[in-house]
């Protein structure tokens, strides 16, 4: 069951020329030149349309292609060897570049995961747990808008990537009077969150959940019975239901082929369990069907945020003071305004910032639903405030392999329709 | 996770333990994970096949390799399973020392496993038998090290790419990002430079 899969193509332009009489002119043989060799075409890794640092090395038969080798690590960084030297808060901000459409999402992944180590995952306060599912769901949002603008944009329709990207940018404005960042968020700590919601913000996520509703149904104007967009995505990238399960893909992708699976049903974290959404399923496992996947889920997505809000313990102005942190000194910074008035809470701060919290030894893989898959983290840990060694599953990376399997038997242009659709980040798949 | 769903995790650690009888060392429960050592790294690929077949296991979910250096064998190797009938999760875990260095492959039970798998020998240096394209993907090929090794140090080692580019080890030299965590004081914690 070799990687390179490859396939001989029955009638091709080159071949076709076997039975044109005039073409056999003079020295002879020429025909023989006009079936060609197949080409072997660099899809580099700086490409408008590879969706970042990705390379595929096409052999092409024509316009078909035969076979297809993805070459990735262009973005390697090494942010694995890296966690094994940074206490669990300090590698935060390296979870914010994994996936770096979606950053909160990372964030609490992340945190969930070195909470799970901690045996604190359950105690967590009820707003911190609220606002991360609206972390969440907010960055699901803004991914998939990005990955449908650029989907269409790649497959030719231009409007569509502004129209999405007008939204971004109100989602960024929201982000970033939430963390103080547009893109790089760090928002999460171990054991809650770095800081509230700023008054006002929950309206003003409101006023944005009115809008973007607005522009969900204009781009499907656009896109869902766009004759030529329909064209270019139908039956194109069939992965079949048993070709995803084996492949290891998770998320639209999976989805979008037929799998009934979400991690926020399946194994359910934070509070998914008493919110009320529902997962959309493709059928075919086209191109198609996960760009109505992907459409489908932002909508569920701004239905789960309605709820959220609604529910948030404290409300919108947390006039009560709900907590967002679990009250362990030993694990959450104290108020600066204690630090240096009182003994205990220096001793903690400085006991945390230098050699970070104590987890215990022992491993756990915690898995979560981010935007392009399940984002997962293994996290072996000898005790102390560092990992012995930090996995990072990403979704990207098993998204990608199955590229050797379906590409071959597409033309040329399907590349970009079949890339677009399967959305995936270059940040996360190569750490 | 409800109790059900931890009852039938421990339920098929359990299968498998019975199935294996003394290839199994260890079962044990942490944070709700249920994990199975595996004595003997060669026979991987028979219980990968019951795990998949018998258990329900269709989703290898990671695949990845830890140092402990200093121990005997030195390298480990995790399993990360999931079955989308009964929504449960099981690690396996094996060990495989330096001088083997080998290990068979799974990716003829699941195809997922073959760019796992690729990752564990670039960064690790495990060789899988039988594995059909075994390189390196996120390093070039030719790329002399195995990253991940904890005698590897953080800011790398001189190297080059013929012809194309030659990298010399990052300077950490007061490289705010970086601390020892735990030195006995200030300058130990954020060395002012590191000798390469």
């Amino acid at each position: 069951m070799s990687e390179l899969h490859e396939i001989q193509i029955k009638d091709t332009a080159g071949r076709a020329t076997e039975n044109l009489e005039g073409l056999r002119v003079g020295r002879g043989g020429e025909v023989a030149e006009l079936q060609g060799e197949k080409m072997v075409l660099n899809m580099g890794p700086s490409h408008p349309s590879t969706h970042g640092v990705l390379r595929i090395l096409l052999e092409l038969d024509g316009e078909v292609i035969t076979k297809a080798m993805p070459d990735v690590g262009y973005l390697h960084r090494g942010d694995e060897k890296i966690a094994e030297n940074m206490t669990y808060t300090q590698f935060i901000p390296y979870t914010d570049r994994l996936d770096y459409l979606a950053p909160l999402a990372n964030n609490v992944a992340y945190a969930l995961a070195v909470e799970k180590l901690m045996g604190i995952q359950k105690s967590l306060p009820l707003r911190c747990q609220y606002i991360r599912v609206i972390c969440c769901e907010l960055a699901r949002i803004s991914a998939h808008l990005l990955g449908l603008g650029a989907f269409a944009m790649d497959v030719g329709a231009l409007t569509v990537f502004l129209h999405t990207f007008t939204e971004r940018e109100k989602i960024y404005n929201l982000i970033e009077a939430l963390t103080g960042a547009r893109f790089t968020t760090s928002y999460t700590r171990i054991g809650g969150l770095s800081r509230d919601l700023p008054p006002g913000w929950v309206a003003q996520c409101r006023a944005f959940l009115n809008e973007v509703v607005v522009n969900f149904d204009e781009s499907e104007e656009l896109l869902t019975r766009n004759r030529i967009f329909v064209d270019r995505t139908r039956d194109v990238g069939v992965i079949t239901k048993e070709a995803a399960i084996d492949y290891g893909l998770s998320g639209p992708n999976l989805r979008g082929s037929g799998v009934d699976h979400d991690l926020r049903k399946a194994l359910p974290y934070l509070v998914y369990d008493q919110l009320e959404f529902d997962v959309p399923i493709g059928s075919v496992g086209d191109c198609y069907d996960r760009y109505l996947v992907r459409m489908e889920e932002m909508r569920q997505s701004v239905r789960i945020l309605q709820q959220c809000l609604d529910r948030i313990p404290g409300g919108a102005d947390n006039e009560v003071g709900e907590p967002i942190c679990i009250p362990d000194g030993k694990t959450v910074l104290p108020p600066k305004s204690k630090v240096l008035s009182s003994m205990e809470e220096l001793i903690h701060q400085f006991m945390i910032v230098t050699q970070g919290v104590n987890a215990p030894a022992g491993e756990v893989y915690f898995g979560a639903e981010n935007p392009k898959g399940e984002l997962g983290f293994y996290i072996s840990s000898k005790g102390g405030g560092t990992p012995h060694r930090l996995k990072i599953r990403a979704p990207s990376f098993a998204n990608l392999s199955i590229m050797p399997h379906v590409l071959p038997g597409h033309m040329m242009s399907d590349v970009v329709s079949i890339l677009g659709s399967i959305d995936f980040v270059m940040g996360e798949c190569d750490r | 996770m409800t109790s059900g769903a931890i009852t039938t995790g421990e339920v098929l650690a359990r299968q498998m333990q019975a199935r294996f009888g003394n290839l199994v060392v260890h079962v044990g429960e942490f944070r709700g994970d249920w994990s199975v050592g595996i004595r003997d790294a060669d026979r991987m690929v028979e219980v990968c096949e019951f795990a998949k077949k018998d258990l329900g296991f269709d989703y290898l979910v990671d695949l990845l390799s830890v140092d402990h250096c200093g121990e005997d064998p030195r390298f480990g190797l995790v399993y990360e399973l999931y079955g989308y009938g009964h929504r449960c999760r099981l690690r396996l875990k094996t060990q495989v020392s330096e001088e083997v260095g080998e290990v068979p492959t799974v990716s003829g039970v699941w195809r997922g496993a073959d760019w796992l798998e690729r990752e564990v020998y670039d960064m690790m240096g495990i060789r899988f038998r039988g594995h059909p394209d075994l390189r390196r993907i996120l390093m070039w090929d030719g790329y002399p090290y195995f990253p991940l090794r904890k005698d590897f140090p953080l800011e790398g080692k001189r190297s080059d790419l013929p012809d194309v580019a030659f990298t010399r080890p990052a300077p950490l030299e007061g490289g705010p990002f970086v601390t020892v965590a735990g030195g006995k004081d200030p300058v130990a914690r954020e060395p002012r430079s590191r000798t390469v």
